[in-house]
């Protein structure tokens, strides 16, 4: 059994479709998103038709949370004011440019989305599986604290999103935590691209990380149109964050340029 | 009206706090929370077996992070080797007052983070982005020292997090930032990281702002619809050579100590301090929170009635 995971769409719809043209491609059994469906980018209405054509199962981020029950902000979890003040500026933008039928249909999401494939048990989630917007980075997920949440949850592969980083632990044993990436916006790493994840579940459990490439111009002259804050169009552009960069961990700071 | 202290259970063990050089500290600064200073012998050095014991058996409960804080770990000759131990197993941060940091030991630190599959950060205290604002506060020749600390790290890519008390009013917050954040680039961090930390109302800060505190506990009321995982008291343990504490703040209080292992501190804690208030009005100002809470009305605590 295969499955495609997706993270974060942060209204990024061009990705988005060509991510679902490559998942058209394979021989996939179900595909799924994490959760964060707005947020960053232009146009978030674009994202619902793709996401139910594509026969997409979602569940809920901190942003969808927010949005569909009318939260003052996205609860990203931030603490630096020049954060906040970007946070504000992409979530005022983005709850004034939902529509209440997608507002609602985002407050029907589940939290989470537990399967059980060939005696494999996956749990699905934002965050964490006791928060829904706990980070869980590459360089601050320490193997026995994901043994600890693997244990507390009951599962053998726990898939997260939330971070915008993409990274997979085999902890042995077919137990697996996988942070899926983001489709939303790049990686940090000063290339535009942007990731989902493939599942192969059959004895073993695989993980691969799929890049997209996209028309990440057209998308940048779409959050032009919109007035969208010039850092964001920035790190659509180079691949470099220029905001969120406070909550990042040293080790993923300091790879990136600012 | 609920008159009591709420009482808050541990729920997993998040982060280990280790005291490695107890209230030992080579400078003297005027809010300091658990009176550390160079004759301060209210806690010890704690040994390396002591240290990896506690490294252990949080790594068997499964720690998220661990923190070396004192006094001023630099001034234990084996914390290398023990943020080596810890970065095995878990993100590893030391809080240091940055003057210890020469080239050699920068070095060294850098290695570590290199190597290590772990987070390694290093935050280093400043009070002032000027040497008479900072000097005030933690003593003559610090800003210089601490200043060059940072630097060093940051030459070395291990970005420091310039951790700083807020002793400011609010509306001098933003051009308090600004400052700092111009001062770190002129000095050579190209990246200045920065982390405001409230004034705690314990040790010498009680003489700083001595009549400016209320007497005040965190009450269940407060906790009602409040997200406990903001408080560290609900995920944090802090082990020092005389045994194991609720949280890093309150280790002057004997009523915080909870045993003398990591085992034996399993036990809820009441919130009877006006320390746990600041807890409470801010978050668990060590991770990553979504900014100030708003709570209901501070009671007064029952002893003061």
């Amino acid at each position: 059994m295969r499955l495609a995971l997706m993270g974060g769409i942060y209204s990024n719809s061009r990705a988005l479709e060509t991510a679902l043209s490559d998942i058209a491609r394979r021989q996939i059994d179900g595909t799924f998103c994490l959760g964060d469906l707005g947020a960053f980018g232009p146009y978030p209405d674009r994202v619902f038709p793709l996401l139910q054509q594509g026969g997409v199962l979602c569940l809920q981020g901190n942003y969808d949370n927010s949005l569909a029950g009318g939260l003052a902000d996205c609860q990203c979890g931030y603490t630096d004011p020049r954060d906040n003040h970007f946070a504000r500026l992409s979530y005022d933008y983005t709850f004034r440019q939902t529509s209440p039928a997608h507002k609602a249909w985002l407050g029907t999401l589940p939290m989470s989305r537990r399967l059980e494939v060939n005696g494999t048990r996956l749990l699905l989630c934002h965050g964490s599986p006791r928060k829904i917007n706990e980070f869980l980075w590459e360089s601050t997920s320490p193997d026995a604290f994901l043994a600890y949440l693997l244990d507390e949850a009951g599962v053998d592969v726990l898939c997260v999103t939330h971070t915008g980083i993409k990274w997979h632990r085999d902890l042995g044993g077919g137990r697996h935590v996988v942070n899926v990436g983001v489709l939303g916006r790049p990686e940090n790493d000063g290339t535009p691209r942007v990731w989902y994840a493939l599942l192969t579940i059959g004895d073993t459990v695989g993980v691969e990380f799929i890049p997209v490439q996209y028309d990440h111009e057209a998308l940048a002259a779409d959050m032009h149109a919109e007035r969208l804050p010039g850092e964001f169009i920035e790190t659509i552009r180079s691949g470099w964050w220029t905001t969120c960069l406070e909550v990042l961990p040293q080790k993923e700071r300091a790879r990136g340029r600012f | 009206m609920v008159t009591s202290a709420a009482a808050v259970e541990l729920r997993h063990l998040d982060n280990l706090w280790l005291q490695v050089t107890g209230t030992h500290c080579n400078i003297d600064c005027r809010h300091c929370f658990n009176n550390s200073g160079p004759r301060a012998t209210t806690f010890g050095h704690m040994t390396f077996e002591a240290v990896t014991e506690a490294i252990a058996a949080a790594a068997a409960r499964g720690v998220r992070d661990i923190y070396f804080t004192g006094g001023e770990p630099f001034l234990h000759a084996q914390l290398l080797d023990m943020i080596a131990c810890a970065l095995a197993v878990a993100p590893t941060t030391v809080l240091t007052n940055g003057t210890l940091i020469s080239d050699r030991i920068a070095d060294a630190l850098a290695s570590l983070a290199t190597a290590a599959r772990y987070s390694l950060e290093v935050r280093v205290s400043l009070d002032g982005y000027t040497e008479e604002m900072n000097d005030a506060i933690r003593g003559p020749g610090v800003f210089r020292l601490a200043l060059a600390g940072a630097v060093r790290l940051a030459r070395r890519n291990l970005l420091p997090l310039v951790t700083v008390v807020r002793t400011w009013d609010d509306a001098s917050e933003l051009a308090t930032l600004a400052g700092f954040a111009r001062v770190l680039k002129e000095a050579g961090c190209d990246r200045p990281r920065i982390k405001v930390l409230p004034a705690l109302p314990l040790g010498r800060e009680l003489t700083r702002i001595a009549g400016l505190q209320r007497d005040e506990c965190v009450t269940t009321a407060m906790l009602d619809g409040f997200d406990r995982d903001l408080l560290m008291c609900s995920h944090s343990r802090l082990v020092t050579d005389r045994g194991v504490w609720v949280c890093p703040l309150l280790v002057e209080q004997p009523d915080a100590q909870l045993g003398a292992t990591l085992d034996e501190a399993r036990s809820s804690y009441e919130l009877r301090h006006q320390a746990c208030v600041t807890c409470y009005r801010y978050g668990t100002f060590c991770g990553n929170v979504s900014g100030q809470i708003e709570g209901p009305d501070l009671a007064v605590a029952p002893e003061a009635r």
